[in-house]
This record gives structure tokens, sequence and C-alpha cells, in this order.
């Protein structure tokens, strides 16, 4: 037997109660003005970088400049992709779905962050040593 | 229910047949476009570690970067991006209570798709031109 009411079991599952809703949309909103910064310039970064070979294309990311705004790039922007996919995880998927969704879209972007940043770590701190 | 008379009354609007506004369009093309760029940000954190990794992981993962198909990936990629960034713009606008009329979401959603498709021109002609 149920001892609570259909109400109460409704309560607080919407995107503005105690959920965090809100605060998904306040991330997304934060990382869209900090994109929309950074995607003229990544794209000029990677306007320059595509077409060198292997030694320019290291070269080039052991610069400060094209380093710092690919890695905020890539990291902002996966880390936007992931709060994104979650709205729409949210929207379209519920129960055990839903949170495997959830799990494996938190999984696959922190991946990719990681693989970025370790791309460009690298290049930028072997030129240090060098 | 065969026996009420039907006449010339109208339907109901069905979803199977049911022309999408164009602001509906652009809405849901934004979150198409937000997670189809993804293609192109795997094709160049690929490319990235590859870079680091070897001669061979590098030439590879440049042959494929630069080939048609990856020509195709990172330009439909590109004008993904610009079209997101647009949309994302106007949802600053529609954030601060502005825009919201119909009108005002039919003028936006062209601005938004010939921008896209401007901006695209634009960094392509930087790409190749500059």
């Amino acid at each position: 037997m149920r001892y609570i009411t259909p109400l109460k079991a409704a309560r607080g599952t919407g995107a503005a109660g105690p959920s965090t809703g809100t605060l998904h949309h306040w991330v997304l909103t934060v990382t869209s003005v900090a994109l929309a910064i950074l995607t003229p310039a990544f794209l000029l970064v990677m306007g320059n970088a595509i077409g060198l070979p292997r030694a320019g294309v290291l070269a080039y990311f052991s610069q400060p400049y094209p380093a710092i705004v690919t890695a905020l790039f890539l990291i902002v922007g996966m880390y936007h992709f992931v709060k994104g996919t979650r709205n729409m995880i949210d929207d379209y998927l519920s129960h055990t779905e839903r949170k495997v969704a959830i799990i494996f879209s938190e999984i696959f972007g922190w991946a990719v962050i990681a693989a970025a940043g370790y791309a460009l770590a690298r290049m930028a701190l072997t030129a240090v040593i060098v | 229910m065969g026996d009420i008379p039907r006449g010339n009354r109208p339907l109901s609007p069905h979803l199977g047949v049911y022309r999408l506004p164009i602001s509906a369009v652009t809405s849901i093309m934004n979150r198409i476009t937000g997670h189809a760029m993804l293609a192109g940000v795997i094709l160049i954190v690929w490319w990235l570690v590859a870079a680091v990794t070897s001669d061979h992981a590098f030439a590879w993962a440049d042959f494929v970067l630069r080939s048609w198909f990856g020509f195709l990936v990172l330009v439909l990629s590109l004008w993904a991006l610009w079209f997101h960034f647009l949309a994302g713009i106007r949802h600053f606008f529609y954030d601060a209570g502005h825009m919201l009329e119909i009108d005002e979401g039919q003028k936006s959603s062209w601005a938004i798709i010939w921008g896209s498709v401007i901006l695209t021109l634009i960094s392509l002609l930087l790409f190749f031109l500059a």
C-alpha cells in the first residue's frame, strides 16, 4: 500500500522546484556567453593549424594563445554539450533509460575533455622542456 | 462514429500533417546542430591526440581530417556552430523577455538561417584566401 498521495509524489519533480533544472539553465547560459566569445578565436586558431605538418602542429599549439583558446573552447564546449544533452534527455527519456543516458553522457563528455586536455598539455609542456 | 455528419468541419492540427512554423524549425535545429557538431569536435580531438602520439597516428588522422569526408564533416560542423551561435544569442534575448512576438520569432528565424550560411561562407573564404 502506498502511503503518499499522488500530489505528494509529484511535488518537487518539476524543473523549477528543488531539483536542478534552474541550475542547468544557468550553467548553459554562462557557458553560452563564454563560447560566444571563444568561437571566433577558436575558428581562427583551427584555421591556422589545419594543413600544417606534424612538427608545425606541435610548435603551433605550444604557443600560449592557441593552446589556451583551444583548451577553453573544448573544455567549456564539452561541458556545455553535457548540459545540453541533459536538457534533451530530460525532455525525451524517463526512468532507468534517463538515468543511464545521463551517466553515459557525463562519462563521454569528460572523456573528450581528458583527451583534448592531455594532447594540448603535452604539446605545451614538451616545448618548454625542449 | 460513422453516423456523425462530418461535413466540412475543420480537423484539429495533427502532428503528422502539421507544417511546423519557421520558428519551431529553427528551435529544433538549435538542438540538432548543438548535438551534431560533436562529429567535428571528435575529429579535431582525435587529430590533436594523434599529433602527440606518433608520425603514423598523425598521418592517418590528418589524412581523414583533410579528405573529402573530413572536409564535409568540418564544413557541416562549421555551419552547425554558426547556427547554434546565432540561435544561442537569440536565447539571451528570449531570457531577457525580448523578441517573443510571433512576427519577431519569424524574422529572427530567417536571420539565423541566412546569417549562419553567410558566416560559414565568410569563414571558408578566410580559411582559403587568408
